[in-house]
């Protein structure tokens, strides 16, 4: 008989869990005097401090959330933020939005430099603002025409779609890549 | 009243709210609002209170000092917080990005000594410095064009160039002399024969032979120019690749974490080829150009300026054209360089892979990822040739006009009697040159943005400044006795905090045992340690001496490293064994080698010694190589010692010799192992566990032990693994058997 299991069987054994995407009857999220995310499960453990962390926070912003405790735990796994109760969901997405910083770039208005390091003043979906760009490999192709730059104090800004930013950001943007 | 300096933008408003006693300490002015949307606030520690705006148009908010409060930072993701909090709430949130991360520090900082009354004067700012470590490396700015600051590597070759500059004159004037001397050999000897005279032989005789002396300067002397101009420019070219490879080796391992492979050995190798043909071939011909170009004017200005005039009409047009395409070229071949290094990349990505492409048999998606790369190159290449393709037959067509021209306007001056035929004749011979020349000038555009745009990718390496700086006055330490001192040390990679407030004492000789998950900060501490990166805050010392102020090659003499992954470099065993000492004697390898139990299994190498290891030791195992690098940690007797998992990727069995071997090492050293596997730390006389870059236990194995905390639950999380393990193959084995 060979030592080795068949691969069949690894295959059934690398089934996939059934994603838990509710919160559980019993169990209870809600936000301390502290600011703080307490998430109580149903047996009574309390976990306070707790952080939702996006799975993929480019490619699918409001699906595969897990609720982090704060030694890194998973506690929770929500496939669909839109599965959750309306008080449930504005927890976590309020939370998201103050933890999450990954400024979109609109448009980009001036640059100093086209050799770098090269100063950027650029406007994002969180308001204009001033990025250094320290070289070109700081600008990253993820997926077609999707960019990510990151700049010096190791900030990622995105740019969604590369053709779709306007005639200037394009031909500024076109000198660096 | 302000006694620090604080923005002219708040300097009214803060005034405005503050008592006549009142004076500000510290203060902030955080970037980001609570949606963490751009917005200015300022956060400021007064002498009484706290006082903050979240932004321009919003309200003050004050809170008294008092006990309870507490000021706090932390930060995630490049975004930092600051929190003020009392026992019952959080009672102010401020959101920052790092740039002010040392702003918010010193902040709380102040704050906490003004609550145990340690402070009630701001102090000087000076003395907390810029801490913002991070910039160090980006901040050295490209001054001046790339190209001209090559003058630099060409200063030692200062006379031999002016020879050459000389000698590349007199070779032009001396191509120059048979156009002229076609001229009284037209009007002197030709026509006067085609009206009835006899050639007059002498004469004819005399203007040839000076055509060919002419002829044979000019081949003396571009040789004398081409060899002594070629031999510079290699030097050049060879003093700018080595300097750059010197410069890339003081760089700090931050710089090669951030570069791929491939980029840099494009830049080191190629860029560099590319400005050393650049100056030994185009550069040359084109300042022979030029120069023929001026003397070539002044002589048809000097014959008759008339025709001279006409004749140097289309000139102005095409040094606008050259301009005009000049630019667009220019990012043309930036581009092409840039997706040069793309190809690279891939090449360098794939190749040491190789192994894992095949094993998942996906050679065909790296090969449609070659392409892709391959074909946005030909993408960038076809745009740029767009461009160039209609450049020179302009120039052609230009130059065709401008002789048609000059056709013309002599026949009609030669009608008038004005020249003769003998110097349309030479203007004829000297514009056909002339031309030539201008087209291949224009050819000199493209291959000097080239060299320009790789001239700038290797001031790129060479302005960049190290990140773990080399001290002005460097301290020598005679004889090291291996105290470190750690002490509130905190690193950051990035906007990722990956150690904080860590304070270790180790005395000469202990050794320490670094345990904790992957990704606790085991590895970061050893890195600081041997300063291969600096700390953000705090301060490491050994022997009481900042690590900071002592000279890096110095102090790394007394460190001896074995790594996990042992990197052994193509040569011999002996040469591997002395590559920290390489003047070791054959005694001393083969000592080390002993004490390292590698001397048996060296032996046995068909060649012993002399036996060649290749590019990552492929010829040996694991657990040899592990050895061969531990022999090389002995060989240069270190004060200090750091095992970085040492035995991780190595089965039990070879892990008992090296065990070994490290005890041989590790005797009277200051030691420091990093170990995911406890029972390699028996030995070390106080354990230290990180968790998430803190340090949360500290103590020999027993009293950890009986503490049942952290190291406890480690120390059974793995040996239930082992008894796991055990169980697993012990039914393999039944199952076997069955």
């Amino acid at each position: 008989m060979s030592p080795y299991p068949s691969p069949v069987a690894i295959v059934r054994t690398l089934k996939v869990e059934e994603p838990r995407s509710t919160i559980p009857p019993g169990a209870s999220l809600s936000r301390n005097a502290f600011g703080k995310l307490v998430y109580v499960e149903a047996d009574g453990t309390v976990h306070t401090d707790v952080a939702p962390v996006r799975a993929f926070p480019i490619d699918a912003a409001l699906e595969n959330i897990a609720l982090v405790s704060a030694d890194g735990h998973e506690l929770l796994w929500i496939a669909r933020l839109a599965d959750l109760d309306d008080a449930a969901r504005t927890l976590i997405a309020e939370e998201l939005d103050a933890r999450e910083f990954m400024p979109e770039i609109l448009r980009i208005l001036e640059v100093s430099s086209y050799a770098t390091p090269s100063q950027w003043q650029v406007e994002t979906d969180r308001g204009p603002t001033r990025l250094t760009l320290k070289s070109e490999q700081d600008i990253r192709r993820v997926a077609g025409p999707l960019l990510l730059i990151s700049d010096d104090n190791g900030i990622h800004f995105l740019i969604r779609d590369m053709t779709a930013l306007d005639r200037l950001s394009r031909k500024l943007l076109d000198r660096f890549l | 009243m302000l006694a620090v300096p604080v923005p002219d933008t708040w300097q009214a408003d803060l005034l405005g709210q503050m008592a006549p006693d009142e004076r500000v300490l510290a203060w902030l002015a955080p970037d980001l609002d609570s949606g963490l949307r751009y917005a200015q606030g300022m956060v400021a520690v007064t002498t009484h209170r706290i006082l903050a705006k979240p932004g321009v148009d919003a309200a003050w908010s004050s809170w008294p000092v008092q006990t309870g409060l507490k000021l706090r930072t932390h930060d995630q993701a490049g975004v930092g917080s600051l929190e003020l909090v009392d026992d019952s709430a959080r009672l102010g949130w401020w959101r920052y990005t790092l740039a002010h991360q040392a702003a918010a520090t010193r902040l709380v900082e102040q704050f906490d000594r003004l609550l145990t009354g340690e402070v009630t004067q701001p102090d000087d700012q000076s003395a907390y410095g810029d801490i913002d470590g991070f910039d160090d490396e980006a901040t050295a700015a490209p001054a001046g064009w790339a190209l001209l600051r090559l003058g630099r590597f060409a200063k030692p070759y200062r006379t031999l160039l002016i020879i050459g500059f000389i000698l590349t004159v007199l070779s032009t004037a001396a191509t120059l002399v048979p156009p002229y001397l076609t001229m009284p050999l037209m009007d002197e000897v030709l026509i006067p024969f085609q009206n009835g005279a006899p050639i007059d032989y002498p004469k004819a005789g005399w203007y040839l032979s000076g055509l060919f002396a002419s002829a044979i300067f000019a081949w003396v002397l571009g040789w004398g120019r081409t060899y002594i101009l070629a031999w510079v420019s290699e030097r050049i070219g060879a003093d700018l690749r080595t300097t750059t490879y010197e410069h890339l080796q003081q760089l700090s391992l931050e710089y090669f974490g951030g570069k791929r492979t491939g980029d840099l050995m494009a830049r080191i190798g190629s860029e560099t080829d590319r400005i050393c043909i650049f100056l030994s071939l185009h550069l040359l011909d084109f300042a022979t150009d030029i120069l023929m170009i001026v003397m070539t004017a002044l002589i048809l200005v000097s014959i008759d300026p008339w025709l001279a005039m006409v004749t140097l009409l289309p000139l102005p047009f095409i040094a606008w054209m050259i301009h005009a395409v000049r630019d667009r070229l220019r990012h043309g071949f930036e581009k092409v360089d840039r997706i040069w290094s793309e190809i690279t990349n891939v090449l360098a990505d794939t190749i040491p892979g190789i192994r894992v492409v095949k094993a998942f048999a996906q050679e065909k998606r790296e090969v449609a990822r070659f392409r892709e790369a391959n074909d946005h190159n030909l993408a960038v290449n076809d745009r740029v040739n767009k461009v160039w393709s209609l450049f020179s037959p302009t120039v052609t067509l230009l130059t065709e006009i401008g002789l048609l021209i000059v056709w013309g306007f002599g026949i009609w001056l030669i009608a008038r009697h004005q020249i003769s035929v003998g110097v349309l004749a030479a203007f004829l011979a000297y514009i056909s040159r002339f031309y030539l020349r201008l087209d291949s000038m224009s050819r000199i555009v493209s291959v000097t943005q080239k060299a320009a745009a790789g001239a700038k990718r290797i001031f790129d390496i060479l302005d960049r400044v190290s990140s773990v700086p080399e001290p002005a006055n460097p301290v020598t330490l005679p004889r090291v006795q291996g105290h470190i001192k750690i002490s509130n040390a905190a690193f950051r990679y990035g906007s990722r905090s990956v150690l904080r407030g860590v304070s270790l004492d180790i005395a000469p000789g202990e050794m320490i045992g670094l345990v904790g998950h992957s990704g606790s900060g085991k590895s970061t501490l050893v890195n600081l340690i041997c300063r291969f990166y600096d700390v953000s805050e705090g301060s490491i010392s050994v022997d009481g001496v900042d690590i900071r102020s002592l000279a890096i090659s110095g102090y790394r003499h007394n460190i001896g490293v074995v790594l996990q992954e042992p990197f052994l470099f193509f040569g011999t065993i002996a040469e591997n064994i002395a590559y920290g000492k390489p003047q070791a004697t054959r005694e001393e390898i083969i000592a080390s080698a002993r004490a390292a139990h590698a001397h048996e299994f060296i032996l046995r190498l068909p060649h012993g010694y002399d036996s060649l290891v290749g590019e990552r030791g492929q010829s040996l195992s694991g657990g040899e190589r592990q050895r061969i690098s531990i022999a090389r940690a002995l060989l240069i007797d270190p004060r200090i010692l750091i095992l970085d998992e040492a035995t991780s990727s190595v089965d039990t069995a070879t892990e008992k010799e090296i065990q070994k071997a490290l005890d041989n090492l590790v005797r009277g050293r200051t030691t420091i192992a990093v170990a995911h596997r406890l029972s390699t730390l028996r030995r070390a006389s106080r354990l230290v566990v990180l968790d998430r870059g803190q340090i949360v236990e500290e103590g020999p194995h027993d009293v950890l032990m009986a503490k049942q905390g952290a190291y406890f639950r480690l120390h059974q999380a793995q040996s239930r693994q082992a008894d796991g393990d055990m169980t697993a193959w012990n039914n393999n084995a039944d199952e076997n058997a069955a």
